[in-house]
């Protein structure tokens, strides 16, 4: 069956609450796509049952909240600085899953050199990148992976190519690097979006505990607020917009 | 261990390993990049780890990443590195992390940079500035321990003639006493118990909605302040009786304490005083010792900045008055004319009107 956006699913959804998450309170938007890539994170984790081998390196977004309400030991990090805070953590902590939670700002702007490092050295950590390209926190600005004609706050009439530049695909630059050994890109639009993120991230950390390199999964997530989009097309949008340049699908899988 | 003829980074490595330091990360830099090399070869063969970072920036951050484990960790550079790294550094002490940091500096110029910082918000790091190698051993071990006492970063300030000069040192383990038990330290054990742990230099906590900064900011002042007032260290030489006193610091004040202690032999009326924790500036000590002189002459290697704290300390007991500058050798590591015993005379003797 083929999932619409229709809110039924939304709130089923919505409602949910992995055994890792303290409370199923949030500040987020109404709309919002990050709650339920933080959830289907945890259930990976549960699924693994890791949770008591599990450190978080949480970046600066509005995703940060998380570290106060996933219950896995947690590191809060600079924006852009997760990568490397991750990698001092797994060096000492060899016996860890270790992940980092980062927005596309955070990743792909700030800390664009950082990810790419970690990726290089083949550092037995998993990234993960919420990517709704905006700086959602800040109310909807311009980041690398705006696609063009993408409006937001400070490219009202949309990105422009000539003038702003082209977005970075960070996924499929950080699968081409020798250090990698997994790498996917996700979309929480619709339930088997959902189930499938889960399922890369489950693929990531398990790829990770066999010390096979570097992992990483994109979670494209919806940010109606900062896309001026009404809550209830942000999936669509995110699906037809976003997702037709930052395309879904496992980019790389070394086994 | 006996004495051994040790170049100075490798005794200052030595030190920290034989601290208990087991990770170190760092970015090539004159005069720090032989403590880099003594870490990369010395923290395997003892299961430690040394990173090649990448950037400065990506060093703190794998030794913050370190250092939140529970493990003791370290990273350091030049002044112009730690730069870089004043971001980190801030939100490190938010977290309230126990990092051990390296300046090899070129010269005294990092002085404001080590005690004010160039981060952001309200916070303070114990900067230690040993006078030699043995001092630099032993301070390099004390800054583990207070690190962890304080849960606070602790800053060596160290220079081209620490790092690079042959000394024969002593590197045993020196017992600080005990240390509370790190409770706070990830180590990924306390997933789905309901009270996981969270090193969060924002100030959220597990459970919590929202963050309270004012108070949490306030915690940490008045912990800075609790610093302030136990941890100052100086060392004071022939102040009782003097009509001049020499402050120095860092291994310029090796120079200036040889002048001095050369100048009491003849019977000089002058002394030496020199702050060993730059933060917290031993201000009440040299207070103390401006009610009885009648001069501070302030020897710094750079366009006047320890002069700020001495005067803050001093207030308008005794005259200050400048007696160092900006010296150095044509590639601006630091090493200038000025570190010249005879000159260095010349300048108190002028301060003393002798001449």
């Amino acid at each position: 069956m083929v999932e619409r956006n229709d809110e039924p699913l939304a709130h089923k959804v919505a409602g949910y609450k992995p055994d890792l998450l303290l409370s199923e309170d949030h500040h987020l938007c109404p709309g919002c796509g990050e709650p339920l890539a933080v959830r289907m994170l945890l259930d990976a984790i549960s699924e693994l049952d890791a949770a008591q081998k599990t450190i978080g390196v949480v970046g600066i977004g509005c995703y940060t909240t998380f570290s106060a309400t996933m219950d896995v030991d947690i590191i809060q990090a600079l924006h852009g600085r997760a990568p490397s805070v991750a990698t001092g953590a797994k060096r000492m902590r060899p016996e860890c899953l270790v992940f980092t939670l980062q927005g596309d700002g955070d990743m792909v702007n700030e800390g664009l050199q950082e990810v790419l490092h970690t990726a290089a050295r083949g550092e037995s950590v998993t990234c993960v990148l919420l990517n709704n390209g905006v700086f959602g926190e800040t109310g909807g600005h311009m980041t690398s992976t705006t696609v063009i004609g993408q409006r937001t706050k400070n490219s009202l009439e949309g990105r422009d190519a000539g003038y702003h530049g082209y977005p970075i695909l960070i996924g499929d630059l950080i699968a081409r690097l020798e250090g990698t050994a997994y790498a996917a890109r996700g979309s929480v639009h619709n339930a088997a979006g959902v189930a499938q993120v889960r399922r890369m991230l489950k693929r990531a950390f398990e790829t990770q505990l066999r010390g096979a390199g570097f992992t990483f999964v994109e979670v494209l997530t919806m940010c109606p607020t900062g896309w001026f989009v009404p809550t209830a097309d942000g999936p669509g949008y995110m699906d037809k917009v976003l997702g037709s340049v930052h395309v879904i699908g496992e980019l790389k899988a070394r086994t | 261990m006996a004495r051994r003829l040790m170049e100075g980074s490798e005794a200052i490595a030595a030190a920290a390993i034989t601290a208990g330091c087991r990770f170190f990360a760092g970015y090539p830099m004159t005069p720090f990049t032989e403590l880099l090399e003594n870490f990369a070869r010395q923290l395997p063969p003892v299961d430690g780890v040394c990173i090649n970072a990448e950037s400065e920036l990506e060093a703190v951050g794998m030794a913050w990443g370190a250092v939140a484990t529970g493990a003791r960790a370290a990273t350091g550079s030049t002044g112009q590195g730690l730069s870089l790294m004043q971001e980190s550094l801030s939100e490190i002490t938010r977290a309230e992390l126990p990092l051990v940091v390296f300046n090899m500096a070129r010269g005294q110029g990092d002085y404001f940079q080590a005690t004010r910082g160039g981060g952001h918000g309200d916070y303070r790091h114990i900067v230690l500035a040993p006078v030699d190698l043995a001092e630099a051993v032993q301070l390099t071990q004390w800054a583990f321990h207070l690190a962890e006492r304080w849960r606070n970063p602790v800053l060596i300030y160290g220079d081209y003639l620490l790092a690079h000069t042959s000394e024969a040192v002593d590197v045993t383990p020196i017992d600080f006493g005990e240390l509370p038990v790190k409770t706070w330290a990830v180590d990924g054990t306390l997933g789905g118990s309901g009270s996981s742990r969270n090193v969060n230099p924002l100030g959220f906590e597990k459970g919590k909605r929202g963050i309270d900064p004012e108070a949490f900011w306030n915690r940490l002042a008045a912990k800075h302040e609790q610093i302030a007032c136990e941890e100052s260290r100086f060392e004071a030489e022939a102040c009782d009786d003097a009509d001049v006193v020499v402050v120095a610091f860092g291994t310029p004040a090796r120079f200036a304490r040889h002048v001095v202690r050369e100048m009491c032999a003849e019977g000089l009326r002058v002394g030496h005083f020199r702050p060993i924790t730059l933060w917290p500036f031993p201000a009440a000590a040299l207070a103390k010792i401006a009610q009885r002189t009648k001069r501070i002459a302030v020897f710094e290697q750079n366009a006047g900045q320890m002069i700020d704290d001495v005067r803050l300390a001093v207030l308008a007991a005794a005259e200050v008055v400048p007696i160092g500058g900006i010296s150095t050798d044509s590639s601006g590591f630091g090493v200038g004319p000025m570190l010249d015993v005879e000159r260095i005379r010349g300048r108190v003797e002028a301060v003393m009107e002798i001449r």
